[in-house]
């Protein structure tokens, strides 16, 4: 066996400890999740952030990459919430459940459809909300995991009735707001019963400048014949650095489509963990990374199949600017006894820059002989023919290729069948095209 | 209106000669047949005229109204009114077709100086456009030729010229995967704009099209050079006994 050397603490390690050490007596909950808690902090001492040598982290290595860890951001006072009002932030007309500097502020929600029911950990922090009886396990690979079991501060319990029908989305904010960059961390938990159908909305949201942390763990069980379809939107400022994780179970025939739209931050890493364990489930993935700057964006998904009849797609598009850098990590493990499992992965890229990059890394596990899995990655430049057709139009170049870029990543909103969804997003693409291209 | 003179081109990669040597002028008001044999140039004249930078003009000029255009990228060649209509439109994903008309017809109204025109008023002119050419404004609603069969795509390029109202018009095989019906109604499209101050250059293979498209004169285009030019019953005349006596001549 190799022994190694433990590395010097980085900064950004210790200002990570110390600002546990300062917030951990403020945390609520229970004695035992407070020893959770330090049990997670310990864990990250003893391992330290992870590196380019943890497989799992290889193309995004924390280490190097995380330069300094902001103090836990405070509960703003109410009024200072109520006029922290983003101009980005509406996206489409929503029930929304707002939360501040990661406090969820009860009073400035919306009325809640029927059906739909939401507590706060905050408000039931001696035991009576569950929200934290989910304890990750607690391992170098699931750092976004166990950062967020050190310092969840508030979090909301989301559960969505039987055969309910929601018409409106529900969108779930964590707005940063206040002069210093600091750090929030929150966790979800939400269930979605028999049969039941809803949108939702995820994002954080902070001002373009700042250079907030930001950390979201979810978890989403689907339950049978249930259909979802989840939108996480991370538009963070230039400085911004987002850690999450959605953990989703599909029961048998459910459905989630997730949306994962990129859009900003300085170093984002969104975690999708997908467990397909019921007969009939269905999970889409769609991926869009919008890549400028000096930035750094992963997606990295695990999905398990694990029984007979389930489906998967995913679909990642990524648009390369400057000098920014992008991973896909995708992973399909199809169980013994999956048979029938039909998994399809495809990552494209427009590299626009010859300073950027995006590092895809498809991997398929097949322990089932009668499956249908493929995966695919390209990375093309603007389409030479594409761009006389539209110049022999008199389209001026820049304007031809601006459509061309759009219509990259066009391809896979359009593919919404909701209007308002399909405008908002493609409002986000011209906005981020007029402020980098 | 355009005046080709003594052209040469090679293929920018390779250095292949295409054109060598080709002069031909286009009145106003004039449809102008080219045709030829494969391998002859004619599709690369095409692309040329319209400004694909895969090829290089290594002698001769191209006037457009008695100027230059070969320093003109194919937008600015667009917007003085040059158009191509191609012979195999390519299928762009995710550019939506009313979304790509919208674009083209106001970029070339804001480089002519005019105002651009709203989308009410834009969707009148493309609905007026395609119910002349029998099209079904559904398929429009598509990302641009995107699924679109090969006798659509060839409608949606005449719906294009029709909308941009260029003067100076291209037709790269437009007859090609037609069915005889639809080659009617594209031919009617053409005729409808046929103008003493528009020109047309029909590059075809077959006399077919020119029976629906009657030509002023027809162009023998044969390894980059104009080797015979006469009437349109000199399409007959090649329908009849094919290209070998032609060249032969001109040996």
């Amino acid at each position: 066996m190799t022994q190694h050397t433990k590395p010097p603490q980085t900064p950004a390690e210790e200002a990570l400890v110390r600002s546990y050490g300062d917030v951990v007596g403020r945390l609520h909950g229970t004695p035992e999740i407070t020893r959770n808690r330090d049990d997670a902090i310990e864990m990250i001492k003893a391992s330290g952030l992870p590196t380019r040598r943890n497989e799992y982290w290889h193309y995004t290595d924390l280490r190097t990459r995380l330069r300094s860890f902001a103090g836990v951001a405070a509960r703003p006072d109410r009024n200072v919430a109520v006029e922290a009002v983003n101009p980005r932030e509406k996206l489409v007309d929503a029930t929304r459940l707002p939360m501040f500097n990661g406090h969820y502020f009860t009073d400035l929600a919306d009325n809640l459809p029927v059906g739909l029911d939401v507590q706060a950990f905050s408000d039931n922090a001696d035991g009576g909300c569950d929200v934290s009886a989910w304890v990750p396990d607690l391992k170098n690979e699931d750092f976004i995991g166990t950062l967020n079991a050190a310092f969840f501060r508030d979090g909301l319990k989301i559960r969505l009735e039987e055969n309910a029908v929601l018409e409106r989305p529900v969108r779930i904010t964590n707005m940063m707001v206040g002069e210093t960059p600091a750090f929030s961390a929150v966790r979800h938990l939400v269930s979605i019963g028999k049969c039941a159908k809803a949108t939702f909305i995820q994002r954080n949201a902070a001002p373009l400048q700042s250079a907030n942390q930001t950390n979201a763990v979810t978890r989403l069980d689907i339950g049978e014949g249930a259909e979802v379809l989840w939108f996480v939107v991370h538009e963070g400022g230039k400085d911004a650095v987002d850690l999450s994780q959605i953990r989703v179970s599909l029961a048998t025939d459910a459905k989630l489509t997730l949306y994962i739209m990129n859009a900003g931050g300085k170093l984002v890493r969104q975690e999708v963990i997908v467990d397909v364990a019921g007969e009939g489930a269905d999970f889409q993935l769609r991926g869009v990374n919008l890549l400028a700057g000096d930035s750094h964006t992963d997606i990295t998904m695990v999905v398990d199949h694990r029984v007979p009849d389930t489906t998967s797609t995913q679909i990642i598009r990524n648009v390369v600017l400057d000098r920014a850098q992008g991973v896909f990590q995708g992973q399909i493990r199809v169980y013994r006894e999956a048979q029938k499992t039909d998994a399809k992965m495809a990552c494209n890229t427009l590299l626009l820059s010859d300073e950027g990059g995006f590092s895809a890394k498809p991997e398929l596990e097949i322990f089932a002989d009668d499956v249908q899995c493929g995966h695919g990655a390209t990375v093309t430049e603007i389409d030479s023919g594409y761009l006389f057709y539209l110049m022999s139009r008199g389209i001026p170049e820049l304007e031809a290729r601006g459509l061309l870029v759009k219509a990259f990543v066009a391809e896979i909103i359009e593919e919404l069948d909701d209007d308002a969804f399909v405008e908002a997003l493609e409002n986000k693409l011209d906005n981020w095209f007029a402020e980098n291209g | 209106m355009l005046e080709i003179k003594n052209l040469h081109a090679k293929i920018a990669e390779d250095g292949t000669e295409i054109i060598r040597g080709l002069d031909l002028t286009v009145k106003a008001g004039e449809v102008a047949a080219i045709m030829g044999p494969n391998g002859s140039g004619k599709s690369t004249l095409s692309y040329i005229l319209a400004g694909r930078d895969d090829y290089e003009i290594t002698e001769g000029d191209i006037l457009y109204d008695g100027k230059s255009i070969l320093g003109m990228d194919p937008a600015e060649r667009a917007a003085a009114g040059l158009f191509l209509a191609f012979q195999y439109p390519v299928e762009i994903p995710g550019v939506a077709t009313l979304e790509f008309l919208k674009t083209a017809l106001n970029a070339q109204r804001r480089a002519r100086g005019q105002d651009e025109l709203k989308i009410p008023e834009i969707l009148r002119r493309v609905k007026e456009a395609a119910s002349s050419l029998e099209m079904d404004m559904a398929m429009l609603k598509r990302p641009l030729n995107v699924g679109f069969s090969g006798g659509e795509k060839k409608r949606a390029e005449i719906l294009q010229m029709k909308l941009l109202e260029p003067k100076m018009c291209v037709l790269d095989e437009t007859d090609s995967g037609l069915d005889i019906d639809a080659l009617k109604v594209v031919s009617e499209g053409v005729n409808a704009l046929r103008s003493p101050d528009r020109a047309f250059l029909v590059i075809t293979h077959y006399q077919r099209l020119l029976e629906h498209i009657v030509p002023d004169s027809v162009h023998v285009l044969y390894r980059g050079r104009v080797i015979k030019t006469g009437g349109k019953e000199l399409a007959l005349h090649l329908e009849e006994h094919g290209y070998a006596d032609v060249i032969d001549e001109a040996a």
